[in-house]
């Protein structure tokens, strides 16, 4: 089966975001008030070929911790679903 | 015999010639060592210098770090051969594990091109044996994500285990601990984010790097 991933990458808690905190200072400027927790990441997308969803779940988490993310500084979440074609 | 240093090249590098220039100014030879090959043979030391490894894509040295030369870099500092990452090559030694912690965008989201002044921290290590200690060196910075970071228990160890090489005297990217350098537990293996490679030579505005530079060629 085919399954479409989806890896929503984000720094983890404590570790410092210059482009968030950036983004959330300039806010007020462009007449944004009340915007707070301004957090950038990043997203991969692809679809993988698996037995299950189950497979394609633990072989997504296997690529997320080994290449797509760094986790001294990084957090993933992972989604799975059947190939929408 | 010269010692001959082997420097590294991914595609996207651009800091080869000038390590090479570096070390045979100080009266070492320098190769270049091919991403693709698997073998460092006949070489005393490595620099993994600066540049774009491949293209930087994904995080910084993520993808280098799966070529096939890193696998022989990682056997040859294991075996306690001198080790250096200039700027882009302490990305790649991060990401490959051969030094702890991880190199974030600087603080303020600026690119930085700068002279910067760096205190010597430690002289038990690959890069300042033959440094003084404390002494203050005026090295360029060039780099956008040198903002070093790890957790605190990590930091703790650096700091306990005397394996915080270099500082930054004013911290120009946000850097924890004001860290422009770091070893691994061996010392052998250190990684930087200043280039000392391009301030070898008053011509260039400083030649405090050639301490640095000879303390490689020493250690080899």
């Amino acid at each position: 089966m085919r399954f479409d991933v989806l890896v929503d990458v984000r720094l983890r808690g404590g570790i410092a975001d210059p482009a968030g905190a950036t983004i959330e200072r300039a806010l007020p400027a462009l007449g944004y008030d009340g915007v707070s927790g301004v957090n950038v990441g990043k997203t991969v997308r692809f679809t993988m070929e698996a037995a299950d969803k189950a497979e394609a779940a633990a072989r997504a988490g296997d690529l997320c911790s080994a290449f797509l993310t760094n986790p001294v500084i990084e957090d993933a979440e992972v989604t799975v679903r059947p190939a929408a074609d | 015999m010269a010692t001959t240093v082997g420097v590294v090249v991914f595609p996207g590098t651009n800091c080869e010639m000038d390590a090479m220039a570096a070390v045979e100014g100080l009266g070492g030879s320098a190769r270049l060592l091919w991403h693709g090959d698997d073998e460092l043979t006949g070489v005393d030391a490595v620099i993994v210098p600066g540049g774009f490894a491949h293209g930087d894509y994904l995080r910084p040295g993520a993808i280098a770090r799966f070529s096939p030369m890193m696998r022989a870099v990682a056997r040859f500092a294991a075996g306690g051969g001198p080790v250096v990452g200039i700027c882009n090559g302490f990305q790649v030694l991060t990401e490959a594990g051969l030094l702890p912690g991880a190199l974030q965008k600087n603080r303020g989201l600026k690119f930085l091109c700068q002279p910067t002044m760096l205190r010597v921290e430690t002289i038990d290590s690959a890069l300042t044996g033959r440094a003084s200690m404390g002494a203050e060196l005026s090295v360029p910075i060039n780099h956008f994500e040198g903002n070093y970071t790890c957790d605190d228990e990590m930091l703790a160890r650096l700091r306990d285990e005397d394996r915080i090489v270099l500082r930054y005297v004013d911290n120009p990217n946000g850097s924890v601990d004001d860290i422009a350098a770091v070893c691994n537990e061996g010392r052998n293996v250190v990684g930087l984010m200043p280039h000392p490679e391009r301030a070898c030579d008053e011509l260039l505005g400083s030649a405090d790097g050639a301490v640095l530079m000879s303390s490689l060629l020493a250690a080899a």
